[in-house]
C-alpha cells in the first residue's frame, strides 16, 4: 500500500485527532460553555449542591438514552421506554414490599423482576417488528400504551409505597460527599455500554447493521438477531432505570416515566448519533444528557418560567439536529 | 482548435490525498474524449468538478470561453453539461419513468403528474438504450447494468452540449456496448462534445479522437488516439507493459465437483436451472444485460428465496436459506452492486474487510483491533487498494478502489467456493492483473470459482468453461478449447431472438 499511497495534507493521525474533535469534542465543548454561561448568569448554578442535584436528576434519563443508543445505532427508535419503565417501578415496587422476604432478597428479587419486565417489553418490540417488517416507530408506539395499561393492571391503578428502608437509604447515599449512588449507577451503565460498543464484536455489528442492514446480510450474518438484541438492551435499561426511579422516589407508580422517552432520544441526538444508525458514540450521549439537565436546572435558576423552559429546550434539540447535519458534511470531507 | 471546455492548472486536495494537481486540458467542440487513468488517478474527481459537486482548490476552468464556478450540480445542468457518474444516483423507490424524469415530471392542471406522457416519454427513451422493460418498474428491482442504461437515458432525456459519461461500460455487454455507442455517434454528428472515462482499453478506439492520461493526480499526457493501440495506452497509464494479461494457468487442473446446482427454480415463472463447478475450476458465465445471471446467484446464496432446486456441496446436500446458511457451508457471493449490497460505505476500510468473518480477529466475543488491522493492512497491501489508511471511510475510495474492497472481504473469508459477480467492475488494468493471479492462486488451492462477468474477454481469458444464460435459462456450456466471441453471444441473444 505504501508504494501507491498519494501524499498526505493531512497525515491519518491528524485525521483521526481532527475527526475526534468534530464528532466527540464538539457536545462536550457545547456542555462546557454552556455550563460557564449559567455558573456566571445564574445565582446558587456554581454550588456543589447544584452540582449533586444535577446528578441525581440526569441518572435516569442517562441510563434510558444509554439503552436508546443502541437502538438508535441499529437505525431505529423505541418510544416505549418511559411506560415499560412504569411498569418496571409497580412491579419492582411490588416484589419488593412482601412482607414475607427479607430485605436483602427482596431488592435482588426487584431488581432481577425489573430487568425481565424490561427486557420482555423490548425483546417483544424487536422481534415484532422484525419479524414483521413494520417500523419500530409503529410497533414501540403500540408497546407504550401497552405497558402504560400493563402498568396500571399491576399496580391496581395506584401508587406503591413501604420500600425497605436500606434500600431508600442507599437511593440518598452520596459516595465520598460527591458522588451520588444513582448517578455512579447511571455511570456504571453507560461504561458497560461504551465498553460493548467499542471493544466487542456485537457492537461492531450494532454499528454495520445501522450502516447497511443489507450488506451485513449477505456478508453472512443476521441483521434482525442485533436489531432484536439491541430493543432488548434497550428494554433492559428501562428495567434498570426503573430501580434508580425507585431509588430516588422510593414509590412504584403506573404514571411514572410519562415523556421519558422523548428526554432520552433528545440525549442520544444532542450527544451525536445519527437517528439514521450507524454512527454515533454512548460517551456523547452520557454528555446529552448533562446538556439538557444543565439547561433545565440554568434556566429555572435563571427565572424563566415553566411555560418558556420547554421552549428553550426543543430550540436546543433542533439546533443539535441540524448541528448533526453540518457535522456529518464535515467529517465527510476529514476521513 | 476551438475549445469548448478548458482546464488551467486545477488542482483539488482531499485530506490523506491530492486528487488533482496542476491539470491542464482542453477540450475541442464536438470531439470525443478519453480520460483513462489508474484507479484513484482522479479520473471522477476531475468530473466532479464538472458536474459542480466539489470545487477546484487551485486553478481555472473555462466552459465555452467563460468562467465556469459551478456550484451545485444545477448549476451545471443549466449549462448545458450532462454527466452520467461512476456511481448510480437512482431512487430505488420510484419507478423508473419517474427517475427519468425527475428533473421535469410532465404535468396537467394543479400540478398533478400527467402519468400517461410520463410512461410514453419513458417508454421512447428506454428503447432508445435499448431496455425492455416496463417504465412503471421500480428500480429497486433492477440490476446493476439496467441502472446503468436507466442513468443513461436520463442524461439523454435533455439536450447537452457536454455530456460526460464516467465508466457508463463497466456492467454492460457487448449488444448494450454496441448500441451506447450507437447513440454516443449519432450525438456526435450533432455536434455534442463527449467526455468518456473507462477501463475497457479496447473499445475507446472506436469512439474516441483524443485521449488524456492520468497518473496520481498529474497529467500524464494528451494524444490523438489514431496511430496509438491499446499498450501504448497501458504504458501511459501505469507505466509499464502488460504482457500476458488473464495469465490463464495451465497447471491448475480443475477436480472434483465442489458446488452443484440442481433443478434450481427461483419462482413460478422461471425456468429451472442446474450448472456445477469443480474444485480448482473457474466457470465462466455470461449472458446479456438482464439475463438472470446474478438472480440465479443471488437464489443459490440463499440471497432472494428461491422456490426450489437441489444444492450439493462435495456431493453432500445442503439446506440454504438464508446467506448466512450459504457462509457457513464455505460459499461466498461477491454482489455485483458494491454500495448497496456490498459495502458499508460509512464505515473505515478495515472494518468493510473483517465483517465476514470477525471471529478471526477477536476472542471469546472481544475484538483485537491490532489482529484486525494486520490481516486488512495485509489485504490492503496485496491488492493494492490506495487510501490513505485503512482507516479511511470506504465513501472517499475510488470506485476501482471500492471494488478492491468488497474482493478484500471475500478473501478475508477465504472460502471453499467463490461465486464472483462482476469482480472486476471498474478496475483498472494493472489491478485487474493482481486479482486475476489471486485468482489462480486461489485455483490452485482447489478452490471452486464462479465468475459472472460482462466482459467477455475477461472470461474468455480466464475461465475453463463459460456457461450461457438467455432469458433465465442456461442455453449453453462452451468449453474453452471452443471459446469465440461469436458463439457465445449467439447463444447469449438465442432465447430473445425465437418467436
Ligand atoms: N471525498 C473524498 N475524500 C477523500 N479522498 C477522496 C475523496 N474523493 C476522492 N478521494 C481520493 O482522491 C483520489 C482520486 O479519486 P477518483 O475517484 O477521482 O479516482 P478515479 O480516477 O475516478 O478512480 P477509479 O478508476 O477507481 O474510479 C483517490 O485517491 C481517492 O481516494
Ligand atoms: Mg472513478
Amino acid at each position: 500500500m505504501s508504494e501507491t499511497t498519494v501524499s498526505a495534507p493531512v497525515s491519518p493521525g491528524r485525521a483521526k485527532f481532527l475527526r475526534f474533535l468534530v464528532r466527540d469534542a464538539g457536545v462536550l465543548l457545547a456542555l462546557v460553555l454552556i455550563t460557564l454561561f449559567f455558573s456566571v448568569t445564574a445565582p446558587y448554578f456554581a454550588t456543589s449542591g447544584n452540582a449533586l442535584k444535577i446528578f441525581v436528576q440526569i441518572a435516569i434519563n442517562t441510563v434510558l438514552a444509554a439503552g436508546m443508543t443502541f437502538v438508535i445505532l441499529t437505525g431505529g427508535i423505541d418510544l416505549s421506554v418511559g411506560s415499560v419503565l412504569a411498569l418496571c417501578t409497580v412491579v419492582g415496587a411490588t416484589v419488593m414490599i412482601d412482607e414475607n422476604l427479607s430485605p436483602a432478597v427482596a431488592i435482588t428479587l426487584a431488581l432481577l423482576a425489573c430487568m425481565a419486565t424490561g427486557a420482555v417489553c423490548g425483546f417483544l418490540n424487536g422481534w415484532i417488528s422484525t419479524r414483521w417488517k413494520i417500523p419500530s416507530f409503529i410497533v414501540t408506539l403500540g408497546m407504550l400504551n401497552m405497558a402504560a395499561g400493563a402498568a396500571r393492571v399491576v399496580s391496581d391503578n395506584s401508587t406503591i409505597t413501604g420500600l425497605p428502608q436500606s434500600f431508600v437509604d442507599f437511593g440518598n447515599l452520596i459516595i465520598g460527599g460527591f458522588l451520588p449512588s444513582i448517578f455512579l449507577v447511571a455511570v456504571l451503565v453507560i461504561a458497560a455500554g461504551w465498553f460493548v460498543l467499542r471493544f466487542t464484536v456485537f457492537g461492531r455489528m450494532i454499528f454495520a447493521v445501522g450502516t447497511n442492514d443489507e450488506a451485513v446480510r449477505l456478508s453472512g450474518h443476521n441483521p434482525d438477531f442485533y436489531k432484536v438484541a439491541a430493543f432488548t438492551i434497550s428494554g433492559l435499561t428501562a428495567g434498570i432505570a426503573a430501580m434508580v426511579y425507585l431509588l430516588r422516589l422510593n414509590i412504584g407508580s403506573p404514571i411514572a416515566g410519562v415523556g421519558y422517552e422523548l428526554n432520552a432520544i433528545a440525549a442520544v441526538i444532542i450527544g451525536g448519533t445519527s437517528l439514521i444508525g450507524g454512527k454515533g458514540s454512548i460517551i456523547g450521549t452520557l454528555v446529552g444528557a448533562c446538556i439538557l439537565q444543565v439547561l433545565s436546572t440554568g434556566l429555572q435558576l435563571l427565572g424563566v418560567g415553566d411555560n418558556f423552559k420547554p421552549i428553550v429546550i426543543g430550540l436546543v434539540i433542533v439546533l443539535a439536529v441540524i448541528l448533526d447535519a453540518y457535522r456529518e458534511r464535515l467529517l465527510r470531507k476529514i476521513r | 482548435m476551438d475549445a469548448i471546455l478548458s482546464l488551467e492548472g486545477v488542482g483539488k486536495i482531499f485530506p490523506g490525498a491530492v486528487a488533482l494537481s496542476d491539470v491542464s486540458l482542453s477540450i475541442a467542440r464536438g470531439e470525443t474524449h478519453i480520460i483513462l487513468g489508474e484507479n484513484g488517478a482522479g479520473k471522477s474527481t476531475l468530473i466532479k468538478l464538472l458536474a459542480g459537486i466539489y470545487q477546484p482548490d487551485s486553478g481555472a476552468i473555462a466552459f465555452n470561453g467563460q468562467p465556469y464556478q459551478p456550484k451545485t450540480p444545477h448549476d451545471a445542468q443549466q449549462s448545458g453539461i450532462r454527466i452520467v457518474h461512476q456511481e448510480l444516483n437512482l431512487l430505488p423507490y420510484l419507478s423508473i419513468a419517474e427517475n427519468l424524469m425527475l428533473e421535469s415530471l410532465p404535468r396537467r392542471a394543479f400540478g398533478v403528474v400527467d402519468r400517461k406522457a410520463l410512461n410514453s416519454r419513458a417508454v421512447a427513451l428506454l428503447e432508445e438504450v435499448g431496455l425492455d422493460i416496463d417504465p412503471r418498474t421500480r428500480v429497486e428491482a433492477l440490476g446493476v447494468a439496467q441502472m446503468q442504461l436507466v442513468e443513461i437515458a436520463k442524461a439523454l432525456s435533455y439536450d447537452s452540449k457536454l455530456l460526460v459519461l464516467d465508466e457508463p461500460t463497466a456492467t454492460l455487454t457487448p449488444p448494450e456496448i454496441e448500441r451506447l455507442f450507437s447513440i454516443i455517434k449519432r450525438l456526435k454528428a450533432r455536434g455534442v462534445t463527449i467526455i468518456y472515462i473507462s477501463h475497457r482499453l479496447h473499445e475507446v478506439f472506436e469512439i474516441g479522437n483524443r485521449v488524456t492520461v492520468l497518473r496520481n493526480g498529474r497529467l500524464v499526457a494528451t494524444r490523438d488516439l489514431e496511430g496509438l493501440a491499446v499498450p501504448d495506452l497501458v504504458r501511459m497509464m501505469i507505466g509499464r507493459d502488460i504482457a500476458d494479461e488473464y495469465g490463464f494457468d495451465a497447471r491448475v487442473v480443475p477436480g472434483k465437483v465442489a458446488l452443484s446446482v440442481a433443478n434450481l427454480k427461483r419462482d413460478a415463472s422461471t425456468p429451472d436451472i442446474s450448472f456445477a463447478v469443480r474444485h480448482g475450476e473457474i466457470l465462466g458465465v455470461a449472458g446479456l444485460v438482464g439475463s438472470g445471471r446474478t438472480e440465479a446467484m443471488r437464489a443459490l446464496f440463499g440471497a432472494d428465496p428461491k422456490l426450489d432446486g437441489v444444492v450439493e456441496i462435495d456431493g453432500k446436500p445442503v439446506a440454504i436459506a438464508a446467506p448466512k446458511d450459504a457462509v457457513r457451508h464455505g460459499l461466498s457471493l461477491l454482489t455485483e452492486d458494491r454500495k448497496g449490497q456490498g459495502l458499508l460505505l460509512d464505515m473505515a476500510v478495515d472494518k468493510n474487510i473483517t465483517i465476514t468473518d470477525l471471529s478471526k480477529v477477536s476472542r471469546n466475543g472481544l475484538l483485537n483491533r491490532r489482529a484486525e488491522a494486520a490481516a486488512a493492512n495485509d489485504l490492503v497491501g496485496q491488492l493494492r487498494v490506495k487510501a490513505s489508511s485503512i482507516e479511511q471511510a470506504v465513501r472517499n475510495l475510488s470506485g476501482g478502489n471500492q471494488q478492491k474492497v468488497v474482493l478484500a472481504k471475500w478473501l478475508f473469508r477465504g472460502t471453499s467456493t467463490l461465486i464472483l459477480d462482476e469482480p472486476t467492475r471498474g478496475v483498472d488494468i494493472g489491478a485487474r492483473r493482481e486479482i486475476y493471479q489471486l485468482l489462480w492462486m486461489l485455483a490452485a488451492q482447489q478452490k471452486g470459482i464462479i465468475m459472472v462477468s460482462s466482459d467477455l474477454p475477461e472470461l474468455m481469458g480466464m475461465c475453463h468453461r463459460i456457461i450461457v444464460f438467455s432469458k433465465n435459462r442456461i442455453v449453453g456450456e462452451v468449453p474453452r478449447s471452443d471459446f469465440d466471441q461469436e458463439r457465445i453471444l449467439s447463444l447469449a441473444y438465442q432465447e430473445y431472438v425465437r418467436p
